[in-house]
């Protein structure tokens, strides 16, 4: 790409580098057709793509229940919802595919396991108080973890953040209202809802990511600017917003450890299973394989459609190539 | 700045809606519409028209919902979400109104009282109390098949809720002035799959054409009146479909016609059946995948 050509002199790649730095030194936005370090590409492309991906295979779990939803109030919210999911790995596949990734190709690596997508997605949803504690703790870390990126140094993905966050948080809130109604329901809704926290408190810690001094890419990416907190701090803010929110609701998070502590002014958890963690994140989580076969299949089976698309746009494009000539 | 504003709100989520960070304003689809029923209607006949077109919004909406997760495209669970909520949107209104002119049958003695009318009717009610058409409670098939079956009902629902806008009763002319909007755009999103599946491919054409053989014969009892219909068309509430049938012949004829399919011939009218109440074991199985929760928590609020 930067070889010297005849008509074009050599491209002085340290003045590049140099002007990439003051951008990121600066606090200013990288765009698609500014030069970037091909390191910070490649991360950038994984990152969003395990986004993208995220958000497609996130729609499953609550998509489970759209059918079943038990009043047609929250079934237009839960559809609006996964319908909304499918725009955010629009907007973060459009991202990817302005760093020269292709949407086509990206999806079959996450089809080949060549691609990963946040493990949470790979735990059931076994009642409806699993749609609710999906949008309060998972949409909940996911907006702790994606509102730093609002101000991510690569342009489109920080633009395709806030409009995303936007929407999350509208999320967020339909779950938390949706666990206030039940827990003010029958004892069976409360026991539910409990339950559902119980199942999902420690999976959503773990979104964080692995602890801080087990985080080989993110010094690379804090000094990038793709990143701007670790592990821990983003964990640690979940965990003091959601405490407060956990006692509003009258849940018990299934922490036996966790206390405040005074000195520091945050809420402490007890240690968390990474075993588990990793178990999942390597394809032994007890949904693994059903996602990724529905998303497989969502392409194969109807790779007719889109091969129809394809030719009926191409018979259509000489045609009207031919009326204008 | 976007930061701190976001993480503000949802520690204050216990609050009122104001302090989430984007709101919750929703407006009110009838604020303003005077509900009265027109003189010399039957409130009776008036709720069970408000099933019949209610309930083809929530069936139909139900089998497109189906999709969502297993779309060709992700740009097409983008617009089957978005036809399915415009759908859901339509029954919830023509639902509330059959509740509030007294049209509940036995769903109000099996729901507990706190739940709304539109979900009384949605899920407490059997399969013979719904009065949808069965175009609309078939399975899906393939994509091709959605497709066709999505334009031949839009086709219908757009030309009734076109005439419904004349309707003495205000309700059911305000829920069709906002419905044909919508319907406008589910015909012609469904119109252009059907010109690209059979236009398309040697494989797309011959689905599409299946979709075609199998849908058709669901026309048949599309346009016969029910009594309810008729005395409603004689008191300028509702739209006879026999009315809107050569409308719908030519809509669906053309758009066959440049996908370069063939049209089957039309089909015989018959008596209603799924307007009279009468249907298959599909409406039972997609009602049972509906309503299972619902029903068994009758006592609960969600």
């Amino acid at each position: 790409m930067s070889a010297p050509t005849l008509d074009r002199p050599a491209v002085d790649e340290t003045a590049l580098q140099a002007q990439f730095d003051a951008t990121i030194a600066a606090d200013h936005r990288v765009e698609p057709r500014d030069w970037m370090p091909e390191g910070y590409r490649k991360t950038l492309v994984r990152q969003i793509a395990q986004h993208a991906h995220s958000e497609i295979i996130g729609m499953q779990p609550e998509g489970d229940w759209l059918l079943a939803a038990p009043s047609l109030r929250r079934k237009a919210v839960l559809l609006a919802k996964v319908q909304d999911e499918a725009g955010h790995g629009l907007y973060l596949y459009s991202a990817a595919e302005t760093l020269g990734a292709d949407r086509a190709d990206l999806t079959d690596r996450l089809i080949e396991g060549r691609q990963k997508y946040s493990s949470i997605f790979n735990y059931p949803t076994l009642t409806y108080a699993d749609v609710g504690v999906i949008g309060w703790l998972v949409d909940g870390a996911a907006i702790c973890n994606q509102v730093p990126l609002c101000r991510s140094s690569y342009g489109p993905y920080a633009r395709a953040m806030i409009r995303v966050c936007k929407e999350e948080s509208f999320h967020q809130r339909q779950g938390y209202e949706l666990l206030m109604t039940m827990m003010r329901g029958t004892p069976e809704q409360r026991a539910m809802v409990q339950d559902a926290v119980d199942r999902w408190w420690w999976p959503s810690l773990m979104m964080f990511g692995p602890p801080d001094d087990d985080s080989p890419n993110s010094a690379q990416s804090m000094a990038w600017g793709i990143k701007r907190h670790s592990n821990d701090e983003l964990r640690q803010r979940y965990v003091d917003m959601s405490v407060p929110q956990a006692q509003v609701l009258g849940v018990t998070l299934p922490d036996p450890d966790l206390r405040w502590d005074e000195e520091s002014g945050h809420w402490r958890s007890g240690p968390i299973d990474w075993a588990e963690f990793k178990r999942v994140i390597s394809g032994e989580g007890p949904c693994n394989a059903e996602r990724i076969a529905r998303r497989r299949a969502a392409r194969d089976d109807n790779a007719w459609v889109t091969e129809a698309a394809t030719a009926y746009a191409a018979k259509h494009a000489e045609g009207h190539a031919g009326a204008v000539a | 700045m976007h930061e701190e504003t976001v993480y503000d709100a949802l520690t204050n989520a216990h609050d009122d809606a104001g302090h989430w960070a984007f709101g919750t304003g929703f407006d009110e689809p009838l604020a303003g519409v005077d509900t009265t029923v027109p003189d010399g209607v039957d409130p009776a006949d008036l709720g069970v028209y408000c099933l019949m077109l209610g309930d083809d919004a929530l069936v139909l909406a139900q089998r497109l919902t189906q999709w969502m997760t297993n779309a060709p495209e992700l740009e097409e669970e983008v617009a089957l979400g978005n036809t399915g909520l415009d759908l859901l949107g339509q029954a919830r209104l023509l639902l509330a109104r059959a509740g509030s002119v007294g049209v509940l049958g036995r769903s109000r003695s099996l729901a507990t009282a706190s739940i709304p009318d539109e979900d009384a009717l949605a899920y407490f009610r059997d399969a013979d109390e719904f009065r949808n058409t069965g175009l609309v409670e078939a399975e899906n098939g393939d994509f091709a098949r959605t497709m066709v079956r999505l334009l031949v009902a839009s086709t219908v629902r757009l030309a009734v809720f076109a005439r419904l806008r004349e309707s003495r009763d205000p309700v059911l002319a305000a829920i069709a002035a906002k419905g044909v909007h919508e319907l406008a755009y589910h015909r012609d999103h469904a119109a252009r799959w059907v010109l690209r599946l059979g236009d398309g491919t040697p494989e797309s054409h011959r689905r599409a054409q299946d979709g075609v053989a199998a849908v058709w014969p669901l026309m048949a009892d599309l346009f016969t009146a029910t009594d309810v219909e008729a005395r409603l068309v004689a008191a300028g509430v509702a739209v006879d479909p026999a009315a809107v049938r050569d409308e719908v012949r030519e809509v669906l004829t053309t758009v066959l016609e440049r996908a370069t399919l063939t049209v089957p011939p039309w089909p015989d009218d018959v008596a209603p059946r799924g307007r009279e109440g009468r249907h298959g074991e599909e409406l039972t199985a997609l009602l049972a995948t509906l309503q299972g929760l619902a029903r068994q928590h009758p006592a609960a609020t969600w």
